[in-house]
């Protein structure tokens, strides 16, 4: 078993069907990927595997436990963490203190956690004291990576992390990410840079509305003719 | 009379004594309500219309407190009785707002309404809190301050200095700028350095993110309530210590109160603090008489004799209401740039 497994989940946003039995898995230390057009439901697997949404069938395991039935917060206290694809910092507040509200659950000190951010995201200890408005925006999505880090999560879900960034603020944001899967996490993340995320990924879904249409390794993926001329542009 | 001179020292003992410290500990009254405002605002994400009136309820707390106290004689000489009953008419304020978050704003955060449904809803509030306060103590104004009334008099300034202006320092005055003072430093420290206040910060920045992150958003709430409370009780007692307590009076801060809250750009406190004394300086200096402070400065030959008033007292309130409007015209984000509420 997976140490993180959706399974079958079906979910609606009131009376509009989402999800039809869509099952996606991520291993520790492994790069999961989700993929597919506009509406397919990506967002949505997030939001139910984080206890935003409510399934209407199916389960969340982790490490074999069922979550299915925690709330949000329960869940984050048990090792998810989350970065959503926008507003993912707190603008007035400082680098320091968005750290510090992400680890805001933890009852023990929470300062070794934040020098372990800062050691991987160095710049953000020389601008710890600035307000993370004024950030550029790889250095903000930085900081949304390192609050997410701060309840030192075993998974990280990340929604379309390179949302509306330049190409090359992408390579940065894709190598963090690759900087994170290699420190032991499991990363589980949706994209829609499709071509470039199936590249780094080590395993990927297509999610067509709300049901998996292709699932292998990235590479694999990358090479499936069907999937490269419906959904990787040829 | 040495009117015959320029006496610059004398004029400026004068404003000092009619424009300086009225409109400083005016100014402070102002700057705390407008703090709970801009919390609520903050935090709970709409205006509070119900602020002025919850600091006439805090007050009859006090009135109520401390007339009670005097008669059984618990009172320290010196002090005003009605400061020794603040700390539980905090109390009893917290309990009075909590409930009406409970029983009013709970269900219309449940239902996700937007903000100018819950700002209804708060001049429901600010009737009901009205009426109880009018229905408990009566609608007539009452004084309730004892003890000493000055820090120091104008005719013992006027020995100690041997000026023929005199300056006094009454206790309400005194009381009100250095109570201010440690509520504001207080408020502050609690919001830039505590957990909690950081916690409110966040929740108030990212509300979704706080939730993400564990932050628990009842806590916030009640916390945001119990600050609102303190800042509410204080304000109220030390105006009516100053000017005396009558409901219609304290329901009339409201446009002040919102003037300078809006005019030092809504939901950033230190603009909340700001907006105060710009409005309480504008209104003290704008209907004050310079005549005699003209006649300390001018020659013979040009003494005024009209009063040299801009703005009669009865319409101080319309000072505050044309800066709101100015302020919205020119620079609606205020001077320092608050944020403005998207409901999503």
């Amino acid at each position: 078993m997976a140490y993180l497994e959706g399974k079958n989940l079906v979910a609606s946003y009131g009376v509009v069907p989402i999800l039809h039995e869509c099952s996606v898995e991520v291993e520790k230390g492994e790069l999961a990927v989700i993929v597919g057009p506009n509406g397919a439901g990506k967002s949505t697997v997030m939001r139910v595997l984080l206890g935003m949404l409510d399934a209407t069938s199916g389960s969340v395991t982790l490490d074999g436990k069922d979550i299915s039935m925690l709330s949000t917060q329960d869940r984050i206290s048990h090792g998810l963490a989350f970065v959503p694809q926008t507003k993912n910092v707190f603008p007035s507040m400082t680098v320091e203190e968005n750290l510090q509200m992400g680890g805001f659950i933890r009852q023990d000190d929470i300062n070794k956690t934040i020098e372990e951010v800062y050691a991987l995201f160095p710049i953000l200890y020389d601008k710890r004291k600035q307000l993370a408005e004024q950030l550029s925006g790889g250095q903000r999505q930085q900081v949304a990576f390192g609050r997410a880090m701060m309840t030192k999560p075993s998974i990280m879900l990340l929604d379309e992390p390179t949302a509306g960034v330049s190409p090359i603020v992408m390579d940065e944001i894709f190598s963090n990410i690759l900087d994170v899967r290699n420190a032991g996490m499991a990363v589980l993340m949706v994209e829609q840079n499709a071509q470039q995320a199936l590249k780094i990924a080590d395993k990927g879904y297509v999610l067509v509305s709300g049901r998996n249409e292709h699932t292998g390794t990235g590479k694999e993926l990358i090479n499936n003719p069907e999937v490269r001329k419906k959904f990787l542009g040829g | 009379m040495t009117s015959e001179s320029i006496d610059i020292i004398n004029a400026f003992a004068l404003l000092t004594n009619f424009v300086l410290l009225p409109a400083l500990s005016y100014g402070s009254q102002l700057a705390l309500g407008a703090l709970a405002v801009t919390l609520v605002y903050s935090v709970l994400r709409f205006s509070n219309f119900a602020q002025a009136d919850s600091m006439a309820f805090g007050t009859m707390i006090v009135i109520l407190l401390s007339s009670f106290m005097i008669g059984k004689g618990w009172t320290i000489s010196g002090i005003p009785t009605a400061l020794l009953a603040v700390p539980i008419a905090i109390v009893g304020t917290s309990i009075y707002l909590l409930s009406m978050d409970r029983l009013v704003y709970q269900h219309y955060r449940k239902i996700k309404a937007k903000s100018i449904t819950i700002v209804m809803a708060s001049i429901g509030v600010m009737f009901i809190t009205g009426g109880i306060v009018r229905f408990i103590l009566s609608a007539k104004a009452q004084k309730f301050a004892d003890g000493e009334r000055f820090i120091f008099s104008v005719r013992e300034f006027k020995t100690y200095t041997g000026l023929e202006q005199g300056i006094a320092l009454k206790t309400s005055q005194f009381l009100t700028i250095t109570i201010a003072l440690i509520l504001v430093a207080f408020v502050f420290y609690f919001l830039q350095k505590t957990r909690t206040g950081k916690a409110m910060r966040a929740f108030s920045d990212n509300k979704e993110l706080a939730l993400l992150s564990g932050i628990n958003p009842d806590k916030v709430v009640q916390i945001t309530w119990l600050l609102v409370a303190v800042l509410t009780t204080i304000a109220g007692t030390l105006y009516g210590l100053d000017k005396g307590f009558a409901p219609q009076q304290y329901h009339l801060l409201l446009l002040p109160i919102f003037a300078s809250v809006i005019v030092g750009g809504i939901g950033s406190p230190v603009g909340a603090i700001a907006g105060a004394f710009l409005i309480s300086f504008s209104e003290v200096l704008l209907t004050y008489a310079y005549k005699k402070f003209l006649i300390y400065l001018l020659p013979l030959s040009m003494h005024p004799s009209s009063l040299v008033q801009l703005i009669g007292t009865e319409y101080k309130y319309a000072i505050s209401f044309v800066i709101l409007v100015v302020v919205l015209l020119i620079k609606p984000t205020g001077l320092f740039r608050g944020k403005v509420i998207v409901d999503d």
